[in-house]
C-alpha cells in the first residue's frame, strides 16, 4: 500500500514556489530512507528487521512492560486456568462434605466460604478472563493484524485482573475470605449482618475484575472493528470474532451495572450510606436488580465465546464453513440483546407483580430460539460436511449432548410456576453446570486442544486427549445429572449438610463420585498440556488444514505476527488460496506500525503507530490496586491513594516527542 | 430429564428411592392444589423438551454417521465447501418454526397455570404471620379475638381443605419460605411484606426449609408443617393457647426457677410464667414440637440435653449462647422443658 497525497487534480496546475519545491524534494529523499515491507524488502531480511523492531526489552522489566498481545493473552489463559484448578479443588472439598448426610467434615462457616469462593472464582476469575485471554491472543492473528488496539490498556487489564484474583485468594488463605455467596445479596452482605472485612474483600475483587473486563472489552471491540485485514468485510469475518464483538459490547453495557452495585455496597459498608438498608429507606431488592442486570448477561458473556469456539472447530473438522453464516451471526447478536431482558427470572420468588413475570418468562424462552438456530446450523454443517472425530470435535459433540439438556432445563425454569419450586434447589445447580460446563468448558477444552499447536508449536497427545475427554464427559454426567433429582427431592442450594431420610443420600453420593472422575480428567488434561510442551509432535503452521488467518503464520507466531498483512477475498481464505496469500505492503518496518481498515468493508484506512513496551500500565495497575485494597480499611485511602494513580496515569498518557522520524508529507 | 437409556437407568433408583420416603420434603408431595398443578405443568414441559432433545440427538447421530456412506460432500476436499443443500435451508426454517411453536405453547401453558394458581389466593379462612429470623421461624396465628392469638415457633399446623394465608416478614436478612409438598417459594424480604396462600389437600407431615442463603446456619432453618383435620386443628390451637403447666416435682421446680429468672428468660417467652423475652423462639409448648432448633435435631431428652448444654457445638454460629450450666442446673432445666407439652 502506498499513501500518496500528490497527484490530486488541480494542484498540479498551481505555480509552486522554488523553496517549496526544494523542500518537497528533500522530503521525498527522506521518505525513500524509511524502511517498508514490499518487493525490495521481504523474506528473511524483512523478518529479521521486523523482529528487531517488535521485540520487547529483555529481563524482568521487559516482562512487566510488554505490550505483545500474545504474551498478555498467554498470561491471561494460564492465570485463568490456575484459578479454574483452585475453584475445582474447592468444589471437591464441598462434594466430599456432601457425600454423606449430616456430615461434619467441614464446618458451616467454612463451607459457606467454599461455595462463595468457588462461584466467585469460576465466574469472575476463570470463565470471563479465560475467554478474554484466548480472544486477546487469537483475535489479532485471526484478523490478520500485528497487534490488538490499545496494547498498553491490554497490559493494564491483565495486571488488574491478576491483582484482583490474588487479593481474593490471599484473603481466603488468611481466613478473611468472603462468605456471602457469589451473588452477595443485601442485607446479608451489608454492614449489619456481615461485620468484619469478608464482604469488602468480595466487593473489591469485583471492582478489580470489572475494570479488567471493561478494559479488555474496549480493546477487543476496537481491534475487531478497526484492524481487520483488508478485504475481511463484516460478512467475511470469522464467527469467533463476531462472538467476541457481541461479547465485548455486552461487557461494556453490563459491567457498569455491577460496578454501580458493588460501589454502593462498599459505600454502605465503609461510610454507612444505607442504599440497601430497608430500615433507613434503602431497598434490599435494589441490589438484586442491579446485580442480575449484570449477572444474566454475564452468563452469555461466558457462553457466546464458546459458541465461537464451536463454530471454529466445526468448520475445520467438518471441512466446510458453518452452514448459514448469516443466521449464526444474527443469532449471536439477538442473544446479546435478549440477554439484557431476562434478569428478573432470577427473582421470581421475590413477590414482584405477576404480570411483569410473564414478560420475563417469554423473554427467557425467546432466547432459546437463536440458540436453537445455532445448534441447527452446527448440526447441518456436520450433515453437509465430512466430520473428522479428532479430540476438538469430540468436545463439540459432547457440548451438543450436554448443553442442550442445560438449555432445555432452562426453558423449564423460565416458567414461573415451575421456577417457584425449582428456584434455589439443586435442580438449578444441575441446570447451570450443564450450561456452563457443557456449554462453555467443553468447547474451551476443545479449543485449547485446537489452538495449542498455534500457541506452542507442538501438538497435544491424541490418546491422552481422548481418555481425558471420555472421563470428563462421563464423570460430568455422573456428577451433575443426579443433581436434578436432589433438587426435585427438596434439596436447597448452599446448604452445608442435609438430613438423612429425605432420599438425598444416593444422588449426592453419585455426584461426589462423578466430581472426582471429573477431577481426574482435568489432571489428565493438565498432564497432556505440560508433557506435550516438550514431547509433542512439531505442528507446523497449519496442522489441522484450517481456513482462517491465524494458521497463515508460523507456530508459534513471530512477535510481529505476519511479515506482510494478508488480503482476504473469501470467508475461508486458506482454503481458497492454496498458494501464497495476496498481501498488502508498505507498512513501516523500522517502527511498530499497524494497518487500520474501515469498519464495514475493511478497506485500508490509516497506518497507526503503536506504542512501545512501557512500565506505566503496570505501575498504574499497582497504584489502582493499592487504592482498592486499602479502601477496604479506610475511606481516606481514596483521598490519599488517588494521587499516585493520577501521577501514574499522567506519566502513561504524557504526550511524547515522537522518537521516530515523522512521516514527511509532500505538498 | 431426558429420555435416553442411560438416563432412564440412572433415574430408576431415585424414583423408587423417592417413593419410600413419603415425599416428606419433595416436590412430588402433591399435598396441595398448587403442587398438583405444578406436576401437570412439569410433565408437559418435560414431554416437549424430551421431543426436542430427541430431535437434536437424532440429527447429531445422522450428521456424524452420514460421512461414512457419502462419497461426495460439500467440503473443501471436493471443492464444494461454499455450496450447501437447499433442503437444509428448508430444514432451518422448519426447525425455527417448530422451536417457535413449541415455545409459544409452553409459554401459554405456563401463563394459564400461573394465573390459576394466583387466583386460588382469593378467600382465605386462616391468617398466619410467619417471620424469618437467623435461623428459625417465628409463627403467629391471628384471630379476630385477640385472646386467641397464638405465638409459636418452627412448626405449623394447618387444617385440611382450608385456604390459609401466610403473611411473610423478615427480621434480619432475606429468607425464603418453601414447603415443597405444599407450595412454591416466596421470599421473606426485610422492609417488604409478602404473602402466600396454601390450600392443603392431604393430611400428613411435611418438611420445609429456608431456600434463600441467609448466613452461617442456612442449612438448619427447617419448618415442620402438620396438616391435620379441622377438628384436630382446633384442638391443637386450644391446647397451644393454654399457659405452660406449673411444675410439680422438685426437680422441675428448680428448672422452672432457673429458666424464668436466669438468662433463658431474656430471650424466650413461656406463657404463664415471668419469662417474656422475644428475641428467641417461644417455648410455651416446646416439648410438643417435633424438632429442636428449627429442624436441627428431633425432639427428645438426649437432644434437649445436648442443645441446652452447648448449642454452639450442635448448631455452630446460631444466636443462642452457650451458658455453661452446672450439671445439676442442666438436669433441672431439661426436666422442666420436657414438661412443656
Amino acid at each position: 500500500m502506498t499513501t500518496r497525497a500528490d497527484g490530486l487534480p488541480g494542484f498540479a496546475e498551481q505555480r509552486i514556489p522554488e523553496q517549496v519545491r526544494e523542500e518537497d524534494e528533500r522530503l521525498a529523499r527522506e521518505r525513500k530512507q524509511i524502511a517498508r515491507d514490499g518487493p525490495k524488502l521481504k523474506g528473511a531480511k524483512l523478518e529479521a528487521r521486523l523482529e528487531r523492531t517488535w521485540r520487547r526489552p529483555t529481563g524482568i522489566i521487559g516482562w512487566l512492560a510488554t505490550v505483545d498481545h500474545k504474551e498478555i493473552g498467554r498470561r491471561y489463559i494460564i492465570t485463568a486456568l490456575i484459578f479454574l484448578a483452585l475453584g475445582g479443588v474447592l468444589a471437591l472439598a464441598m462434594r466430599t462434605q456432601l457425600a454423606r448426610p449430616d456430615s461434619n467434615l467441614i464446618s458451616a462457616s467454612r463451607y459457606n466460604e467454599l461455595f462463595t469462593m468457588h462461584g466467585s472464582t469460576m465466574m469472575f476469575l476463570f470463565a470471563v478472563p479465560v475467554m478474554e485471554g484466548i480472544a486477546v491472543y487469537i483475535i489479532p492473528l485471526m484478523l490478520g493484524t500485528r497487534s490488538t488496539a490499545f496494547p498498553r490498556l491490554n497490559a493494564f487489564s491483565y495486571f488488574m485482573y491478576l491483582f484482583g484474583g490474588l487479593m481474593l485468594w490471599i484473603a481466603f488463605v488468611l481466613n478473611v475470605g468472603p462468605d456471602i455467596g457469589w451473588f452477595a445479596y443485601t442485607p446479608l452482605s451489608g454492614p449489619q449482618f456481615s461485620p468484619g472485612k469478608r464482604a469488602d474483600v468480595w466487593a473489591q475483587m469485583i471492582t478489580f475484575t470489572e475494570v479488567a473486563a471493561l478494559a479488555a472489552a474496549v480493546v477487543l471491540v476496537t481491534t475487531i472493528l478497526k484492524t481487520r485485514a483488508p478485504g475481511m468485510t463484516l460478512a467475511r469475518m470469522p464467527l469467533f470474532a463476531w462472538a467476541m464483538l457481541v461479547v465485548g459490547v455486552m461487557i461494556i453495557f453490563s459491567m457498569p451495572s455491577v460496578a454501580l452495585a458493588s460501589g454502593m455496597l462498599i459505600s454502605d459498608r465503609l461510610v454507612g450510606t444505607n442504599f440497601f438498608n430497608a430500615y433507613e429507606h434503602g431497598d434490599a431488592l435494589l441490589w438484586q436488580h442491579l446485580f442480575w442486570f449484570f449477572g444474566h448477561p454475564e452468563v452469555y458473556i461466558i457462553f457466546l465465546p464458546a459458541t465461537g469456539f464451536v463454530s471454529v472447530i466445526t468448520e475445520t473438522f467438518c471441512r466446510r464453513p458453518v452452514f448459514a453464516h448469516t443466521v449464526v451471526v444474527l443469532a449471536l447478536i439477538s442473544t446479546g440483546i435478549l440477554a439484557f431482558g431476562l434478569w428478573v427470572h432470577h427473582m421470581f420468588a421475590t413477590g414482584l407483580p405477576r404480570v411483569g413475570y410473564s414478560f420475563y418468562t417469554s423473554a427467557s424462552m425467546t432466547v432459546a430460539i437463536p440458540t436453537g438456530l445455532q445448534i441447527f446450523c452446527w448440526l447441518a454443517t456436520m450433515w453437509e460436511g465430512r466430520p473428522r472425530l479428532a479430540v476438538p470435535m469430540l468436545y463439540v459433540i459432547g457440548f451438543i449432548i450436554t448443553f442442550v439438556i442445560g438449555g432445555l432445563t432452562g426453558v423449564i425454569i423460565a416458567a414461573v410456576p415451575l421456577d417457584l419450586q425449582l428456584h434455589d434447589t439443586y435442580f438449578i445447580v444441575a441446570h447451570f453446570h450443564y450450561v456452563l460446563i457443557g456449554g462453555a468448558v467443553f468447547p474451551l477444552l476443545g479449543i485449547i486442544t485446537y489452538w495449542y499447536p498455534k500457541i506452542t508449536g507442538r501438538m497435544m497427545s491424541d490418546t491422552l486427549g481422548k481418555i481425558g475427554f471420555w472421563m470428563l464427559f462421563l464423570g460430568f454426567q455422573l456428577a451433575f445429572f443426579p443433581m436434578h433429582f436432589s433438587g426435585l427431592l427438596g434439596m436447597p442450594r448452599r446448604v452445608y449438610t442435609y438430613p438423612a431420610g429425605l432420599g438425598l443420600e444416593l444422588p449426592n453420593l453419585l455426584s461426589t463420585i462423578g466430581a472426582f472422575v471429573v477431577a481426574g480428567a482435568v489432571v489428565i488434561f493438565v498432564i497432556n498440556g505440560i508433557v506435550s510442551l516438550y514431547r509433542g509432535a512439531i505442528a507446523g503452521p497449519n496442522p489441522w488444514d484450517a481456513a482462517s488467518l491465524e494458521w497463515a503464520t508460523s507456530s508459534p507466531p513471530p512477535v510481529y505476527n505476519f511479515a506482510h498483512i494478508p488480503v482476504v477475498e473469501t470467508n475461508t481464505p486458506l482454503w481458497d488460496n492454496r498458494g501464497e496469500l495476496p498481501v498488502v505492503t508498505g507498512l513501516r518496518v523500522d517502527e511498530k506500525e499497524m494497518l487500520l481498515t474501515t469498519v464495514v468493508a475493511a478497506t485500508p484506512d490509516l497506518r497507526e503507530p503503536l506504542p512501545a513496551a512501557s512500565l506505566w500500565p503496570f505501575i498504574s495497575a499497582c497504584a489502582v490496586g493499592i487504592v482498592f485494597v486499602t479502601s477496604i480499611f479506610s475511606p481516606w485511602a481514596l483521598a490519599f491513594g488517588l494521587l499516585p494513580i493520577a501521577i501514574a496515569l499522567t506519566a502513561w498518557f504524557w504526550p511524547k516527542e515522537l522518537k521516530r522520524t515523522p512521516e514527511p508529507v509532500i505538498q | 430429564m431426558i429420555v435416553r437409556p442411560r438416563a432412564a437407568v440412572l433415574a430408576l433408583p431415585f424414583l423408587t428411592g423417592a417413593c419410600s420416603y413419603q415425599h416428606y420434603q419433595s416436590i412430588y408431595g402433591n399435598a396441595a392444589a398448587e403442587t398438583q398443578q405444578f406436576n401437570t405443568l412439569f410433565i408437559i414441559f418435560l414431554a416437549v423438551c424430551a421431543v426436542m432433545y430427541a430431535a437434536v440427538i437424532a440429527f447429531l447421530i445422522a450428521g456424524i454417521g452420514r460421512r461414512r456412506r457419502s462419497t461426495q460432500a460439500n467440503v473443501v476436499e471436493d471443492g464444494r465447501h461454499h455450496e450447501s443443500d437447499p433442503a437444509m435451508h428448508v430444514g432451518l426454517r422448519a426447525w425455527a418454526a417448530v422451536v417457535g411453536v413449541g415455545l409459544v405453547g409452553l409459554a401459554i401453558a405456563s401463563f394459564f397455570a400461573d394465573r390459576s394458581m394466583a387466583s386460588a389466593a382469593a378467600n382465605e379462612k386462616l391468617s398466619i404471620d410467619l417471620t424469618g429470623n437467623q435461623w428459625w421461624w417465628d409463627v403467629q396465628y391471628n384471630s379476630a379475638d385477640a385472646s386467641k392469638t397464638l405465638r409459636t415457633a418452627n412448626e405449623l399446623y394447618l387444617p385440611v381443605g382450608v385456604p390459609v394465608r401466610i403473611n411473610l416478614h423478615s427480621n434480619d436478612v432475606i429468607h425464603s419460605f418453601w414447603v415443597p409438598s405444599l407450595a412454591g417459594k416466596q421470599d421473606l424480604i426485610p422492609g417488604r411484606d409478602s404473602d402466600i396462600t396454601i390450600v392443603p389437600k392431604k393430611s400428613g407431615i411435611y418438611r420445609g426449609q429456608c431456600a434463600e442463603y441467609c448466613g452461617t446456619q442456612h442449612a438448619h432453618m427447617a419448618l415442620v408443617v402438620n396438616v391435620v383435620s379441622y377438628a384436630d386443628f382446633i384442638k391443637w390451637w386450644d391446647h397451644q393457647l393454654q399457659p405452660a403447666p406449673a411444675p410439680a416435682a422438685p426437680l422441675t421446680q428448680a428448672g422452672y426457677k432457673y429458666v424464668t429468672t436466669g438468662p433463658c428468660s431474656a430471650c424466650h417467652t413461656i406463657g404463664g410464667t415471668p419469662a417474656g423475652g422475644t428475641v428467641g423462639p417461644d417455648l410455651t409448648h416446646l416439648a410438643s414440637r417435633r424438632s429442636i432448633a428449627a429442624g436441627t435435631m428431633p425432639m427428645g431428652e438426649g437432644n434437649l440435653y445436648g442443645w441446652v448444654e452447648d448449642p454452639q457445638s450442635v448448631k455452630p454460629g446460631n444466636h443462642m449462647p452457650t451458658i455453661g450450666l452446672e450439671p445439676a442446673q442442666l438436669h433441672a432445666v431439661v426436666a422442666y422443658l420436657e414438661t412443656l407439652k
